[in-house]
């Protein structure tokens, strides 16, 4: 697999920000194509920084990105927004249409797409997200839930490379957090899409190839979700949720109980839990 | 401060192409003094119904009385703003709101706007302040350049320097990390108990409804389907299901238990509950390590 995005040595500061302070420092790191990394950290700790840095939001003092084999500059920029699409957390901040329709049309207007593969495309998108009952409506009038599923409709319809979610699942009930993993995931295995998914669901994360964990503005550790999962309570200094088998080893540790120290799906919790009590 | 809706309809633009009825036949109290949870798939009409909470937005048809106020379709616009001095609502992403210069001009905007005195209102500021976990010398900072968790704090601060007597929670917890949210819920039951408030929290998180609420309300394609105790409305996943609702995590981890055969007497909503049923089941062999039975 090749590389589609390669961060090198990324050091980033705001303007407002003294010489010496840094939000991002010495930040590298490679995602393959196709790939799904999931970058968490808690509020505060980067990574929406370094989100916007790769699409060239922001500019680095230092460093560089090279995505799908173009290095990041002002001559490449917008030959590489073409190929990501970004999904926000309160996407009030990117909605431009008027209708549901025409925000999901933006980009492919854009794109100069002929206007019937537009329609279709639209249409379309709109299906997968579960909305096509909406497409006459404001965006504005929607609810926080509806307006993650548009936006996201957005970028379905755009079809980007790279797909950059940034807790853009965040004011999804449950139900609806599942729906959009599994459209994700249903686009990955159509188009090869890499997704970058900056997140503090646990659910979301389990979904990534790899973990990669920010903690004021240094990449502190790399690693499949399972070895991440591990770290137990550590994981909500990390800004993650615990998975619920650790929340439960916790809970009976503080009534005495001799609980194992590995991980445990929830199938192997149940599955101990189990065995204990048939050998009583 | 309870509230009462009484055949309550509501319709979005009536006549208008846009024309949505979001609310249909709505009779329910929100008891003086309850933590009551409202939730519903999305889209199902909670964010419609709490806007009816301080009249912000009026029935179409019914009533909905909010303390001794009874608010119908034909109530005037003027004259609500004692009533909506009782009832603050947090709106989602409440830190969007902030435009003062300073901390403190922003949490004392709102007891100004309703009648109070720059000093006092100011003087009010400070202790909001500290009442959102907030250290005092924020006061003089601008908003802007606090971290997302601090400006959240701040909007919330706003609202409680009105002194409400029902906080309204819409998601108040979305974006921020789990510390974050973890330090935000304990500060609201804490307000709870300090303000004597009656607290109404819009949430999809289900662990937030066992952990903290005493009564719930359910809704779905813009009625109420369901009202009662966590217990009571956690107790039929299927029912749930149905309504595109999830379970807390520790009920649906103790659906897998009893699918294997294990019973409990009482359906454990949190996992303190859960731990403390299944130290009865488990044999004493692994007891070893606690200090509970020496």
């Amino acid at each position: 697999m090749s590389q589609i995005i390669d961060v090198e040595h990324l050091n980033y500061r705001y303007p407002q920000q003294a010489a010496d302070q840094l939000t991002l420092t010495d930040i590298s790191f490679t995602v393959a194509a196709g790939e799904w990394v999931a970058i968490v950290g808690h509020n505060g700790s980067g990574k929406s920084t370094l989100a916007k840095n790769l699409n060239g939001l922001l500019a680095p003092v230092s460093g560089k990105i090279t995505i799908d084999g173009q290095v990041l500059s002002e001559q490449t920029v917008w030959d590489i927004r073409r190929k990501i699409g970004m999904v926000f957390q309160n996407p009030d901040n990117q909605f431009v249409g008027a209708t549901v329709e025409d925000d999901v049309a933006f980009s492919l207007e854009n794109q100069g797409i002929p206007r019937d593969e537009m329609l279709s495309r639209v249409a379309e998108a709109l299906a997968q997200v579960d909305m096509q009952d909406f497409a006459t409506r404001e965006p504005a009038r929607l609810s926080g839930g509806q307006k993650q599923r548009v936006a996201l409709a957005g970028m379905i319809a755009a079809r980007p490379q790279i797909l950059i979610l940034d807790e853009a699942t965040s004011m999804l009930d449950p139900e609806g957090r599942a729906e959009v993993l599994q459209t994700i995931q249903q686009m990955k295995a159509d188009s090869d899409l890499t997704v970058l998914s900056i997140t503090h669901d646990i659910d979301e994360a389990a979904n990534a190839n790899r973990v990669l964990v920010v903690n004021d503005g240094h990449l502190v550790e790399e690693g499949t979700p399972a070895e991440i999962f591990q770290h137990g309570p550590a994981l909500i200094k990390m800004g993650l949720d615990m998975p619920y088998p650790e929340r439960l080893k916790a809970a009976l540790a503080r009534l005495g109980v001799q609980v194992p120290a590995t991980y445990l799906t929830e199938k192997g919790m149940a599955d101990w839990l189990w065995q204990l009590r048939s050998n009583k | 401060m309870a509230i009462t809706f009484k055949q309550v309809e509501f319709t979005y633009q009536p006549g208008t192409p846009f024309e949505t009825k979001a609310l249909t036949d709505i009779n329910v109290t929100i008891p003086d003094g309850s933590y009551t949870a409202l939730i519903g798939h999305t889209g199902s009409g909670k964010s419609t119904l709490l806007q009816h909470l301080d009249a912000l937005l009026k029935p179409t048809s019914g009533t909905v009385t909010i303390g001794d106020r009874v608010i119908t379709p034909t109530t005037s616009n003027k004259d609500l703003k004692r009533l909506r001095q009782h009832v603050g609502i947090v709106f989602q992403f409440p830190e969007s709101q902030l435009f003062e210069e300073t901390v403190a001009k922003d949490i004392a905007f709102g007891p100004q706007n309703f009648g109070a005195s720059e000093a006092d209102a100011l003087k009010l500021a400070a202790k909001m302040l500290t009442l959102v976990g907030l250290d005092a010398d924020l006061l003089q900072r601008s908003p802007f350049d606090l971290s997302g968790g601090q400006m959240r704090r701040v909007a919330i601060a706003g609202v409680l320097a009105m002194q409400p007597k029902v906080l309204v929670l819409d998601e108040p917890t979305a974006g921020l990390d789990p510390q974050g949210r973890l330090e935000m819920m304990d500060m609201f039951a804490r307000l709870r108990h300090e303000q004597q408030l009656t607290i109404v929290l819009v949430t999809h998180q289900m662990d937030d409804v066992a952990n903290y609420a005493n009564n719930v309300i359910v809704m779905d394609h813009g009625r109420v389907v369901k009202t009662g105790t966590p217990q009571a409305i956690f107790k039929d996943p299927q029912w749930l299901a149905e309504h595109h609702l999830g379970l807390p995590k520790t009920t649906a981890f103790a659906q897998q238990l009893i699918a294997r055969g294990m019973t409990f007497d009482e359906m454990p909503l949190t996992e303190d509950q859960l731990a403390a049923a299944l130290v009865k089941q488990l044999p004493t062999s692994v007891l070893g390590g606690g200090d509970h039975d020496e």
